[in-house]
């Protein structure tokens, strides 16, 4: 492996500012380390080697002009296929969207080409980003850098596991009910999601537009908050985004780094741990506590009594956003078209039979579940019901704010399942994210940081919450926690990981 | 079609309640959450982008513009202004939605519990309740091609124009409307014009029903009549019918009356009134039955998640307030009191459409019976050959005004006005540049005049020596001549006078 893939963002920029590298050799190395390992990860939809080269020279061009630079240009990065790529196939891991090339860049994607970030491709995801494990793309699953037999977490496997398997330095997420989380936890990589309106949602498809949200996914907390800098800010396209300047993240990191938590008041979160939590997944976060405790944070428990309905809550609020967002797939404008076996060819059949042929079956379950709960009659029983649980929820984080700065548990109950282990279980694939979606809820931010191994030998997630627009706090307690593990380990946690076996990937279908 | 009643006899045993609603297209220069241009007329699909064309991840934002236009109208209908209020999604599958959801307003309106005073011709007035008034994006234009009918059936397919989608329109809705009587279709039309006039008066649409920037939709049900009338508020309603986009002021008033005269023979029939949809025919004056309600879509409204409530301060209210125009019906008033109208000349001069440019005609200078001659008869026939209205015309208040000053400084008298006038239509200048490029100016040298006199009276000595004899009405006969003998630009007052002292009675 070329030991520029090795590398943090971070370092990768001290090395580009001293001109020992060039963006175009740090493009070149991730793009190669693509093609030896994707297809054993398939972390990749597809990449976009021309494109990022381009972009890598502009940046290098740039450095040379004297340019006073974005902290990040020349660093390559991935982009999660929900995010809205101009002139590129954007799937959403649907098949329903095979051949939809957006007319227009997200916002975070414009802030990362304005910021000269090479875009190395687009990342897999579970269809619509509905799913834990990745494995509901309609283009195959991906595989977990950490054992291929098992599942990267999800929907942002893709994201997770380029960054874990050094495909990428960075990726670019989306977190409804954990997708940036759950699968960085897994994946034993960083990842971050921002308070509601703290990132642009503007090109960003649709699932739960009251839930979703753009976040940074890295190796590590600096480069995930060097890039949160990046895609951070107010966007007058998304008038559900926060006015607020980015909160001082990076500094905030670099404190934590410094292992100064001095003070900072930790809340252990009783209802998200104990029962139905890996043993291994359990003893790493208390030893991690341990370490923020010894580094003079204090430590006392919480209680979230409404928390024990989030799952049942985020399971009516999201499908019924998601029924209304994904009825646009109609195929009268734009994705793939089937006209009906039978019957007459009007607008509702060949809307019916292109939904029926190009929606998977995890989706069409959420579509289903979502329509029905907000049919008359039982519009109050369900949504109703659910918006009064979220309020509950709220509530419960706004009583632990009185008490402590930050709330924390284990980011998934468990480790990476095996693929195929949970594919016919909905429910016990949704309890991957029993502790990641009261977060979305109440619209606050959180982060996944590697805790170690479990005693199954793959990766724990530890999760740090904070209040809205307090985004600072995580990088703070991830930072320190990060730095007192390595410290322990002798180095970062990805760096335990196997080699991964060389495997070239299967060609893929040209743009379009 | 069904059988119909007489109207008369319908309202002998049967009371009518209505309800309408209007949507009013706002002449914002964008739309309603995006930057797209809200143009009428423009090439199909031209003014679209990603948002009003609903594509993965785009997302709306509130145009200000419109949410101020919807509050000054609210104010105008005398409604509530709501401190907060959310935007909703209404659900259904549909080409002419790009989203599949159109972006409305559902429980809680901007506008609320207002009134509006609707005058009748003979002077009656009844106060509308208004029920709500509430923001919501324009669908689609959809043109069905092939079939005879020009609707969805038979069609051979469906051409979709988002240049409409996502225009920003509010919905005026009314209470019911009761104690009519005999009066609804004339209440109904009037109601629809009163809106009209707000709205252009508070300028905030274009207010073109033959457009569809103003539309009405019919609700209309009968009820028994009580035996006695004081207990006729006390009756259920019956089941009511939907006309929708009726869309014209005399469509409105015949469509109440068809469906009145419908609904009527179906009841007395036996039969009842199915709760539907129905469209109005122009050419034949009917209506036919659309969707029924029993077969209707559960939209499935909920809080639209992708934008914030709307909260307009009270301050901002209290400034938009202070914007609203006078009153069309005091305005109406004033202007009767001030110009000296009749109720008549007033009301005619209305439905004309002509109050304005008489008021602007009279604002640059002319008489109000001036302004109100030139446009209520001249203009108003050229409006009709041509085919347009008033404002229509290439004539602005300022060349009537300025038409009526030549006349009152005698250079031109009604007859060559008239010449004049065609000129200015004919698009040739001012009154001032066609009077000098057509040389229509009135003779009024005395001694050019009595020259013609002269000759005149030469070529008919007989007439010459009747009116020596005292026979002054064989004077015409003398003032004819002249005039044809100067084309018209004799004033034929002084001729006539000069004719006389010549020779001397």
């Amino acid at each position: 492996m070329n030991r520029l893939t090795r590398l943090s963002a971070a370092e990768m920029v001290t090395l580009l500012d001293s001109r020992e590298i060039s963006s175009v050799e740090l493009t070149q190395a991730h793009l190669d380390r693509i093609e030896s390992v994707d297809g054993a990860i398939h972390a990749f939809l597809r990449t976009l080697p021309e494109v990022a080269l381009a972009e890598a020279e502009a940046a290098d061009a740039a450095r040379a002009s004297g340019e006073d630079l974005p902290e990040l240009a020349g660093v390559p990065i991935a982009v999660k296929d929900v995010l809205a790529t101009k002139g590129l196939t954007t799937t959403c891991g649907s098949k329903i969207l095979r051949n939809w090339i957006p007319a227009y860049d997200a916002t975070v994607v414009k802030k990362l080409r304005e910021a000269h970030l090479p875009v190395l491709g687009k990342t897999n995801m579970d269809e619509f980003a509905m799913g834990s494990s990745t494995e509901h793309s309609a283009y195959g699953p991906t595989h977990n850098p950490w054992d291929l037999d098992r599942i990267p977490g999800g929907s942002g496997g893709g994201s997770a596991a380029a960054v874990g398997a050094f495909e990428a330095p960075l990726a670019l997420g989306s977190d409804t009910g954990g997708s940036i989380r759950q699968p960085a936890a897994v994946t034993g990589t960083v990842g971050v999601k921002p308070t509601y309106g703290g990132v642009s949602r503007y090109g960003l498809v649709a699932m739960a537009s009251s839930l979703d949200q753009v976040g940074p996914v890295a190796r590590n907390v600096l480069d995930t908050a060097l890039l949160h800098a990046v895609i951070g800010g107010h966007d007058p396209k998304d008038q559900t985004s926060l006015n607020d300047p980015v909160p001082p993240v990076v500094e905030a990191a670099r404190l934590g780094l410094a292992g100064d938590v001095k003070g900072l008041r930790i809340g252990v979160v009783q209802e998200l741990g104990g029962s139905g939590f890996q043993a291994g997944v359990m003893d790493r976060f208390q030893e991690a506590l341990a370490l923020l405790e010894g580094l003079g944070a204090t430590v006392r428990q919480v209680s979230c009594p409404s928390f024990r309905y989030a799952l049942g809550a985020y399971y009516l609020i999201m499908p019924s956003e998601a029924s209304s967002n994904l009825a646009r797939f109609d195929a009268m404008r734009y994705g793939i078209r089937v006209d009906p076996k039978a019957g007459p060819v009007t607008a509702e059949s060949v809307m019916g039979a292109t939904r029926e042929a190009g929606f998977g079956p995890e989706v069409k379950r959420r579509i289903i579940l979502g329509t029905y709960a907000l049919s008359a009659g039982y519009y109050d029983a369900y949504y109703g019901s659910a918006q009064k649980v979220r309020t509950l929820i709220q509530r419960d984080f706004e009583a632990a704010w009185e008490q402590v700065d930050v709330l924390v548990s284990p980011t998934s109950p468990t480790t990476a399942f095996k693929l195929g282990e949970k594919l016919d279980d909905p429910l016990a694939m949704y309890l991957a994210d029993v502790a990641t979606i009261p977060v979305n809820l109440a619209g606050i931010p959180g982060i996944s940081v590697p805790s170690g191994l479990a005693e199954d030998g793959l990766p724990a997630g530890f999760q740090a919450l904070a209040p809205a627009r307090a985004d600072a706090f995580l990088y703070q307690v991830g930072g320190a926690l990060e730095a007192a593990l390595e410290d322990k380990w002798g180095g970062p946690l990805a760096a335990q990981a196997l080699e991964i076996p060389t495997q070239s990937r299967v060609k893929e279908a040209s743009n379009g | 079609m069904a059988d119909l009643f007489g109207f008369d006899e319908a309202l002998e045993r049967f009371d009518p309640v209505l309800g309408i609603e209007i949507h009013v297209e706002l002449n914002t220069k964008t739309k309603m959450f995006c930057s797209c241009a809200n143009n009428f007329g423009a090439p199909p699909n031209s003014q679209v982008c990603p948002v009003c064309l609903g594509l993965p991840g785009a997302m709306p934002a509130v145009n200000h513009k419109a949410v101020e236009s919807a509050i000054r109208l609210g104010l105008a209908l005398n409604c509530e202004v709501a401190e907060h209020c959310t935007f909703a999604r209404k659900n259904y599958f549909y080409p002419d939605v790009s989203k599949d959801y159109q972006i409305s307003q559902y429980d809680d309106p901007i506008d609320f519990d207002g009134y509006l005073d609707v005058e009748l011709e003979d002077g009656a007035v009844f106060r509308i309740g208004i029920e709500r008034a509430h923001m919501e994006e324009d669908a689609a234009k959809n043109t069905h091609v092939g079939g005879a009918t020009g609707r969805i059936q038979g069609a051979d397919y469906t051409l979709v124009d988002y240049n409409r989608g996502g225009t920003p329109l509010v919905e005026i809705v009314t209470r019911p409307i009761e104690g009519a009587g005999a009066r609804t279709p004339e209440l109904a039309r009037a109601y629809v014009a009163a809106v009209r006039e707000l709205v252009i008066a508070l300028g905030i649409s274009d207010a073109r029903m033959d457009q569809g920037s103003i539309r009405a939709d019919v609700n209309l049900s009968l009820r028994p009549r009580a035996s006695d009338p004081s207990k006729q508020a006390q009756v259920p309603f019956g089941k009511r019918s939907e006309t929708k986009n009726v869309n014209s002021l005399r469509a409105i008033d015949k469509a109440v009356r068809h469906e009145v005269r419908r609904q009527a023979a179906l009841l007395a029939s036996g039969g009842a009134v199915v709760q539907e949809t129905r469209h109005w025919h122009e050419d034949t004056e009917s209506t036919s039955p659309g969707r029924s309600k029993e077969q209707a879509e559960d939209y499935r409204y909920f809080p639209e998640p992708d934008l914030l409530p709307i909260e307009p301060s009270r301050a901002w209210v209290e400034e938009l307030r202070l914007t609203l125009p006078e009153p069309p019906a005091e305005r109406r008033k004033r202007l009767q009191g001030a110009w000296g109208f009749t109720d008549f000349e007033m009301r005619d001069a209305v439905n004309a459409g002509a109050l304005d440019l008489i008021a602007a005609t009279v604002e640059a200078g002319a008489s109000p019976a001036g302004a109100r001659k030139w446009w209520m008869g001249e203009l108003a026939r050229a409006a009709n050959e041509r085919g347009t209205d008033l404002a229509g015309l290439p004539a602005t208040p300022a060349d009537i005004a300025g038409l009526e000053s030549l006349i009152a400084a005698g250079r031109i008298n009604d007859k060559l006005a008239r010449q004049v006038l065609e000129g200015v239509l004919a698009g040739e200048g001012t009154p001032e540049e066609v009077l000098t490029a057509r040389g229509l100016e009135v003779v009024s040298d005395d001694a050019a005049l009595l020259e013609a006199i002269d000759a005149a009276l030469a070529a008919q000595p007989d007439i010459a020596e009747k009116i020596r004899g005292g026979k002054v009405q064989a004077a015409g006969a003398i003032v004819g001549a002249v005039m044809k003998a100067t084309r018209g630009q004799a004033d034929a007052g002084r001729v006539r006078e000069l004719i006389i002292e010549k020779l001397g009675s």
